[in-house]
């Protein structure tokens, strides 16, 4: 049953490691803006949309 | 795409004035550019987050030239080195995501922006740029340009970084933490006690416990000993020295428990009671950190101002180096900054900001001009007379309401309840153990223990947090931003009410004057200009100034009929300006609003609407109002408007006219002397000192980012008739909180009675606290929200 110490241990240092990014994330100022990250990830995929395929086959054609 | 509204802005479009362009609708050349821009830089997806997200951007040449100045420019920076800037501009317009979007790609309309990012909740934008290949003049002309044009005041200038108070979020952190992992490992110990392998493990267990313990009760408790050491410095009883007692005497005991194995100690309530504290603590703080509730003049002023050289050179320097004997040039629109002579031929100053009252007046070569008035002539000179710590306006500031950073020594329910609550407790504490001492020592000292554990006020202390928070939010949603939680309290004490004339009852907006029926020609519209002219009627006089500088025409025939309107021949037309009944014979059909009615050559076109410049809603607002508050309306302005105002409120309401800034903050004193708690509802500087002065100080705003004084709670104009709402609501806050005051005390009077007999077990205690705790915040928040739902608006 002596493993006990061994998986108490291994469990505190896991949620010791997530306490210390927890700490990490609020002193880089990560829980100071909660609104916008939720509206900025949606972004991504949008800007791809440029039109820019139309640009180049204008120039394919005038070649 | 065939909208009414600008596909930019949204704003409704004249027919007249509209613009087509790429199929699309605008409302002006300035919303066509911004598309213009965005159209090019391939774009536009600015439009497919949002419908009509932008702003309109307005003329701001030379407004920015201070930037040239390096100087200037650094105390705005957030970071500087080498090449590379960042600066953190408010942009009060971000308002959507596309606002997000389109700054957070501003690199692809500017070479040298190399990313920036929006926080939205405090309307600001980041942006890292090399300062070499652009500059940050350049910058806030691209901003202004697409229309988000930034806010930079002299506030700016000043501020150095502030630093964020994360200390709260650091100790929930903690505390969450070791609650967790307490809990986790004093589950064995609630289920079975004499098991075998529970026993070899005990110490284990205990010992890491303990030190989990540790950081909670040293780290994240730290403010209630600190906060009930004051307390009994300045002898005044608060909450926070049950709670700091329960606390302490839950560890110590808990240590003496496992050091001499007598239990496991109570250790797993003693990190659950801190963390729901804390938790509380945190809800009830909701900031709305795109507000300032600390205003001073700083914020209205500009940063820098253009000072001529002595050789007519123009130079913008800041405003703190301006000295007597500088000559400046005032842009149209530009605020003055100092005292001073005015050099030029003549201007008019608006002077609405200082004084309240809001007509413009006007000065000549040679008249004193004095600091806060705003420049509405041509660009002028002036002489400066003093620096700007001297001007008359900032010196309003030197009296002793904005100068000390005072909490008022308000008494919160909380406090009031603890002032009986803690001696009463330490009464059944001591009770208890006299009564034991005779039977069994151990026993005593585990009772008294005991009392002051179970009593801990975990339960009362969250209610208030809690209730307030929740309605604090309720209001937000309202539009309705209170600067803490405390305000609730103090508004549902509030038993007088004074409100300011100009700028709060009434509404600034010039433009409420708006034409209704068929559209008129520009020819129609010259001869209407030119029949007015001859007219005395105050109607006409304020239709006359609205219509367009026009040349003049000859007017042939020309009568006014009093209390009916007038009949011109202009120009061989024939025109009938006057009231329904005498344009058409037709019978007003809307008798509260003012109208004037317009026929051409016997044909009936439409009417001119004077729309009330008074708020709407207001009549009823103080009829309701009248019901339970003594109302007052103070005003900077003259007695002109009494007749109206006398007609309009509620008989008694007492109205003062011709009142200074410094007169209106007597008023409220001498009111606060006669023991009345008093709501001062207001807008503008001149409101500064009687918004600071008062309990409870409301500036209504009509852009909430923007403009607003010192006060205690910011509301949106357009809620203003909603003010007896948010009072009522306020009072029904204070109601649940007493409430659930009665609930907690049941919890407690249970507890008690286990603690007393000597009953008390952790396990017993580990259900008692987390069960109380939850319904207590569950009540006073379904509490709060039926309360919001019922009242009527």
């Amino acid at each position: 049953m002596s493993v006990i110490y061994l998986l108490i241990g291994i469990s505190i240092c896991v949620a010791i490691g997530f306490f210390v990014a927890f700490i990490i994330a609020v002193k880089s100022g990560q829980y100071d803006d909660d609104y916008t990250p939720s509206v900025r990830m949606l972004f991504d995929d949008e800007i791809k949309k440029t039109p820019k395929t139309e640009i180049q086959t204008i120039k394919e054609k005038q070649i | 795409m065939d909208t009414q509204n600008c596909f930019h802005c949204g704003l409704d479009i004249i027919k007249s004035e509209e613009i087509i362009f790429d199929h699309k609708s605008f409302c002006c050349n300035g919303c066509k550019t911004v598309y213009e821009i965005f159209s090019v830089n391939d774009m536009t997806c600015y439009y497919d987050f949002e419908n009509s997200p932008g702003s309109t951007p307005l003329d701001i040449a030379g407004k920015y030239e201070f930037l040239d100045n390096e100087e200037i420019i650094s105390k705005l920076l957030d970071f500087q080195e080498t090449a590379t800037a960042v600066v953190s501009l408010n942009i009060p317009h971000i308002h959507c995501s596309s606002c997000i979007w389109i700054l957070e790609n501003l690199q692809r309309l500017q070479e040298g922006i190399s990313s920036s990012q929006v926080n939205f909740p405090e309307k600001k934008v980041r942006i890292s740029y090399n300062s070499d290949a652009v500059s940050l003049k350049t910058i806030v002309y691209l901003l202004s340009s697409i229309g988000y044009e930034p806010y930079i005041s002299l506030e700016n200038y000043e501020t150095g970084k502030d630093n964020v108070d994360r200390s709260l979020t650091y100790k929930l952190g903690v505390a969450f933490f070791c609650f967790g992992n307490i809990m986790l490992l004093s589950f064995p110990e609630y289920f079975e006690l004499t098991e075998f392998w529970l026993d070899t493990f005990k110490p284990f267990f205990r010992s890491l416990i303990f030190v989990l313990a540790l950081p909670t009760f040293f780290y994240s408790a730290s403010d209630y000993y600190v906060s009930a050491y004051k307390s009994i410095k300045s002898r005044m009883l608060n909450i926070d020295i049950p709670i700091a007692l329960g606390i302490i005497v839950m560890f110590v005991r808990s240590v003496v428990d496992i050091v001499f194995d007598y239990g496991p100690g109570f250790f797993d309530s003693l990190s659950g009671l801190i963390f729901f504290m804390l938790l509380g603590k945190m809800f009830q703080i909701k900031t709305y950190s795109f507000l300032s509730f600390e205003r001073d003049f700083k914020s209205y002023f500009p940063i820098a101002i253009t000072r001529i050289n002595n050789d007519t050179s123009e130079e913008s320097v800041p405003i703190y180096d301006i000295q007597k004997g500088d000559r400046l040039l005032i842009r149209n629109q530009e605020l003055i900054p100092v005292d001073g002579i005015l050099i030029s031929d003549k201007t008019a100053i608006d002077y609405s900001f200082v004084t309240g009252e809001a007509d413009e007046i006007t000065k000549k070569s040679g008249d004193k001009i004095f600091a806060g008035g705003k420049q509405m002539g041509k660009v002028i000179e002036m002489e400066v007379l003093h620096s700007v710590s001297q001007s008359y306006l900032t010196q309003l500031w030197s009296n002793d309401v904005f100068q000390k950073k005072f909490e008022r020594n308000h008494k919160t329910i909380t406090d009031t309840i603890s002032r009986y609550f803690t001696p009463a407790l330490l009464l059944i504490a001591f009770a208890s153990f006299t009564y034991w001492i005779f039977i069994d020592t151990n026993t005593a000292f585990s009772v008294f223990t005991a009392v002051l554990i179970v009593a801990c006020p975990c339960a009362l202390a969250l209610t208030a947090p809690f209730t307030m928070g929740n309605v604090l939010r309720i209001f937000g949603k309202q539009q309705f931003y209170l600067k803490n939680a405390l305000v609730i309290e103090q508004l549902a004490a509030v038993d007088v009410v004074v409100f300011d004339k100009t700028g709060t009852i009434t509404t600034n907006k010039k433009s409420n004057i708006v034409y209704e029926g068929e559209a008129l020609l520009n020819k129609n519209i010259l001869q209407l200009k030119n029949v007015l002219r001859a007219s005395n009627h105050p109607l006409s006089r304020m239709l006359y100034d609205m219509l367009p500088e026009s040349s003049k025409i000859k007017t042939t025939y020309f009568e006014e009929i009093a209390g009916n309107g007038i009949l011109a021949t202009i120009d061989g037309v024939k025109l009938q300006i006057g009231s329904a009944s005498f344009v058409e014979n037709i019978i007003e059909s809307d008798h509260l609003q003012t109208a004037v009615h317009i026929k051409i050559d016997g044909k009936y076109l439409g009417k001119y609407i004077f729309k009330n410049q008074y708020r709407e809603g207001i009549e009823s607002l103080f009829k309701n109002l009248n019901n339970s508050y003594q109302i007052k309306v103070l005003s900077g302005d003259n007695e002109g408007e009494r007749a109206v105002l006398e007609k309009l409120l509620p008989q008694g309401t007492e109205l003062i006219f011709d009142q200074k800034p410094e007169q209106k903050l007597n008023f409220i004193k001498q009111l606060q002397d006669n023991g009345h708690n008093v709501m001062m509802v207001g807008d503008g500087l001149n409101d500064a000192g009687a918004l600071a002065q008062s309990n409870v100080g409301i500036s209504i705003s009509e852009n909430v980012n923007v403009f607003s004084p010192a006060c205690d709670a910011i509301l949106e104009a357009k809620q203003f008739d909603h003010l007896n709402y948010f009072l009522k609501l306020s009072k029904k806050a204070m109601l649940t909180i007493k409430m659930s005051f009665v609930l907690s005390l049941c919890y407690n009077i249970v507890g008690l009675s286990y603690a007393i007999t000597g009953k008390l077990d952790p396990l017993m205690a580990a259900i008692i606290m987390p069960l109380s705790t939850i319904t207590i915040v569950s009540f006073v928040t379904a509490m709060s929200n039926y309360y919001a739902r019922k009242i009527t608006k």
